[in-house]
């Protein structure tokens, strides 16, 4: 139906228009078109159209269009970096978990204890959040205060261990040693160093029992 | 080009969404253009044109990268152009009328259903005109004649990312070719 010229001009032209023919069907076809004016109206509508299709002027994207695009960008995609992490580095984040775990248990033995305490003695006095050791009066005994300062007005007789608060210059005496923790990181040092006081000293009260 | 397109897919892979803005900025007005010619109608193109690009941000890992990244990137856009048009109209008859010479007749009868007046077509400016005629095309011609002659992309390419062989690619393009030299007979 396509119309009266031979299928093979139509082919040659195709394939001239695609810029794959051999220049032996080149020239055929330029015979052709030379010779059928049919063929030469189809080749020149031909042409044409490609000019029209091509000359379609060419459309931007609009100017928020970038924007809009990386708004729209789905967020779940950073849960699947983090799966796609997770499978390519399973040991890190072993570890990483580990050390999670380890440090939110510290954590909130830390952070239960925000409420002033401190180590009941005779004759302490407390003022506020401060512990006072009274002038004239002596204190026998360790000391350990949490969230709250101490004030030695008195004699103190014993070490002293402050978290979270101060010992405030004062007029007193204390026989021992004052230690003052201030931050969590602190806190969590003196906590481990505790722990492992207290097993080194259970293998040593071990060893010491063997002795005996 | 490609090394530098490469460079940002890296980064993208590991998450980073800045890399990925500059690839859209990079490629959004040839996609932009794809859809646009694909659909005809510019709110639908930037909706298309944006999928795309999400599709393939959120698929980025998929992608094989000694490949080339606009291939794999059009080729998202034009099927999912094609889904769009399927959606908008079945259209019915055309997947018979492919294989045999008949084809281009078949779909003009269906194109004639909502042909404009002659007069209409008259009063159009030319690049209306083509822009009209390219959309009158079955989505299968339509997506080779917009990869080959506006976006003028070789032949290999285009076979590539319509996922057809070159020889369909070709028969593709001359049909088009042919439906539109008709329809545009009288301009």
């Amino acid at each position: 139906m396509m119309n009266a010229c031979p299928e093979k001009v139509i082919r040659m032209m195709d394939d001239y228009l695609d810029g794959e023919i051999s220049p032996s069907e080149e020239k055929e076809l330029k015979e052709s078109l030379e010779n059928c004016s049919d063929c030469r109206k189809i080749y020149q509508e031909l042409t044409k159209t490609i000019a029209f299709v091509q000359s379609a002027s060419h459309v931007q994207a609009p100017p928020d269009f970038v924007q809009k695009t990386m708004a729209g960008l789905p967020k779940e995609s950073q849960r699947v970096g983090i799966k796609r992490f997770m499978r390519h580095h399973p040991l890190m984040i072993a570890a990483a978990l580990f050390v999670l775990l380890m440090s939110a248990a510290m954590m909130s033995s830390f952070s239960d204890d925000q409420q002033f305490s401190f180590t009941k003695q005779e004759n302490l006095v407390v003022e506020g959040q401060t512990v006072v050791v009274p002038e004239g009066q002596t204190v026998v005994g360790d000391l350990t205060i949490r969230n709250g300062d101490l004030r030695v007005d008195g004699e103190l007789e014993g070490d002293v261990t402050i978290v979270n608060g101060q010992y405030m210059a004062s007029s007193g005496v204390i026989n021992g040693e004052i230690e003052e923790i201030d931050q969590a990181f602190e806190w969590l040092w003196y906590t481990i160093k505790g722990t492992f006081q207290d097993a080194v000293s259970f293998f040593g009260g071990n060893d010491q029992s063997i002795d005996e | 080009m490609d090394a530098l397109v490469n460079k940002r897919i890296k980064r993208v892979m590991k998450g980073d969404q800045d890399a990925f803005a500059e690839i859209v900025e990079l490629y959004q007005h040839q996609l932009f253009q794809i859809c646009y010619r694909m659909l005809g109608n510019r709110h639908e193109a930037e909706d298309i044109a944006q999928e795309a690009f999400t599709r393939a941000y959120v698929n980025i890992h998929t992608f094989d990268q000694n490949r080339k990244f606009s291939t794999w990137l059009y080729r998202i856009a034009t099927n999912l152009c094609i889904d769009r048009i399927r959606k908008k109209k079945p259209d019915y008859h055309l997947d018979a009328e492919v294989k045999g010479t008949e084809g281009l007749n078949m779909y003009s009868k269906i194109a004639n259903d909502e042909e404009l007046p002659e007069e209409e077509l008259m009063r159009m400016e030319v690049q209306e005109r083509v822009q009209y005629e390219i959309s009158r095309l079955p989505d299968k011609y339509r997506a080779a004649i917009v990869l080959k002659y506006i976006e003028e992309l070789p032949l290999a390419e285009i076979s590539e990312i319509l996922d057809l062989p070159l020889g369909t690619v070709k028969t593709r393009i001359h049909r088009g070719r042919e439906a539109l030299r008709k329809q545009l007979s009288n301009l």
